[in-house]
């Protein structure tokens, strides 16, 4: 089974405000706003350029973040986009 | 409804209608020297008999108007004055667009406002009442009217609800002309109102640009302190101390985290009024 593509809105849906080291998020189709924290932002502004799976996510996050240091790299990802779908923030095409 | 006033409260305007005339007598007493509105109401508070009966005999108060709170429990007529000032709350609460409004008091200096925000009991009104007598300008006690475009805070100088041991803490420097009726056995316990002084009255409509928010703790053991608050725990407290942040959509998303990008925000806590006051003039003092 092909591993499943995510989405998100396109950029001019959401607003983001850094506050800290957290992100205030307002998107706009649900009225609704949410706090985020690393690399939650992160995984959103890959997907705003298109869709991606999670192991193309992952390699384009990695260029920036550095998360090739963290050991479980790609279980970590699949639980914040998890999160981020029960969200709202992202969906599979 | 056979009795009736009309109030301009900063950028608000109220009709005030009772079948009693003791109500709408004490609201005008306690607002006096406030304009009445050049253009028709913003909004309507009517304070009348839940049922027909409930005028004579044990008359009971239900809070009715523009906007209202199905099921809400009516009030015993001597707090006729009490229900009044919940359906001005009321109204702008569930009714008021214009602004993002805070559930907060402020004060203002040289045109720069401080925002106390809270929890119940951590002191917002007293704290505003003591400024206000102190040489600064209160711009509301219930809450704090932001403008999303401008960032501006505009006056709302309702009467104060003082509760309990903070009446007599301002009954010590205020004059008795200006406080409304004791009313005891609230839910929240004896209430008294005060009204602003005339100067604040007078700037009802002169507004001031955020300059520190603050956070207060009062606890008779807690050891006088002050703690930064970051722009995200001081926006997620701020959206849960707001009446209509939901309402406003990107507006209020967007007025809010200018706030707090722009504005320093503080923690304190207090064992008590004077220690509190100082803590307010050391903050304000480094800004």
């Amino acid at each position: 089974m092909a591993a499943p593509r995510y989405i998100a809105d396109p950029p001019h849906l959401v607003r983001k405000v850094r506050l800290d080291g957290l992100t205030a998020l307002f998107h706009i189709p649900s009225g609704m706003t949410h706090i985020l924290a690393p690399p939650a932002p992160q995984i959103l502004q890959v997907l705003g350029k298109g869709p991606a799976t999670a192991a193309t996510i992952l390699s384009r996050i990695s260029k920036g973040y550095a998360l090739e240091k963290q050991k479980d790299a790609k279980a970590a990802l699949d639980a914040r986009l998890a999160e981020l779908e029960a969200a709202g923030l992202v969906s599979r095409l | 409804l056979r009795h009736a006033l009309q109030l301009q409260i900063g950028p608000a305007s109220f009709r005030l209608g009772s079948h009693w005339r003791g109500p709408i007598k004490a609201i005008s007493r306690l607002y006096a020297g406030y304009p009445a509105p050049d253009q028709p109401c913003d909004f309507t508070v009517r304070l009348e008999a839940d049922t027909m009966w409930r005028r004579w005999l044990r008359p009971s108060v239900a809070i009715g108007g523009d906007y209202m709170l199905p099921g809400a429990a009516p009030m015993a007529l001597v707090h006729g004055l009490l229900a009044a000032e919940m359906g001005m709350n009321l109204q702008m609460a569930l009714g008021q667009k214009h602004f993002l409004l805070l559930h907060a008091s402020s004060v203002e200096r040289d045109g720069r406002a401080l925002v106390i925000t809270g929890e119940s009991g951590a002191g917002k009104s007293t704290l505003a009442a003591l400024l206000g007598e102190k040489g600064w300008r209160l711009l509301g006690d219930e809450f704090a009217l932001l403008h999303p475009e401008s960032g501006q805070l505009h006056p709302f100088p309702r009467a104060i609800s003082l509760k309990n041991g903070a009446i007599t803490v301002l009954e010590r420097i205020a004059p008795a002309n200006r406080f409304g009726p004791v009313l005891d056995g609230t839910p929240k316990g004896r209430i008294r109102h005060l009204r602003p002084n005339p100067a604040a009255v007078a700037a009802m409509r002169e507004t001031a640009s955020p300059a520190l928010i603050l956070f207060p703790r009062f606890g008779a053991e807690l050891a006088s302190a002050i703690r930064p608050v970051g722009g995200a725990e001081a926006f997620v407290r701020l959206t849960q101390a707001s009446t209509n942040y939901g309402n406003l959509g990107l507006r209020g998303f967007e007025a809010l985290t200018k706030l707090v990008t722009t504005v320093p925000a503080r923690a304190i806590d207090y064992a008590d009024t004077n220690g509190a006051l100082e803590l307010v003039d050391e903050l304000w003092g480094s800004l």
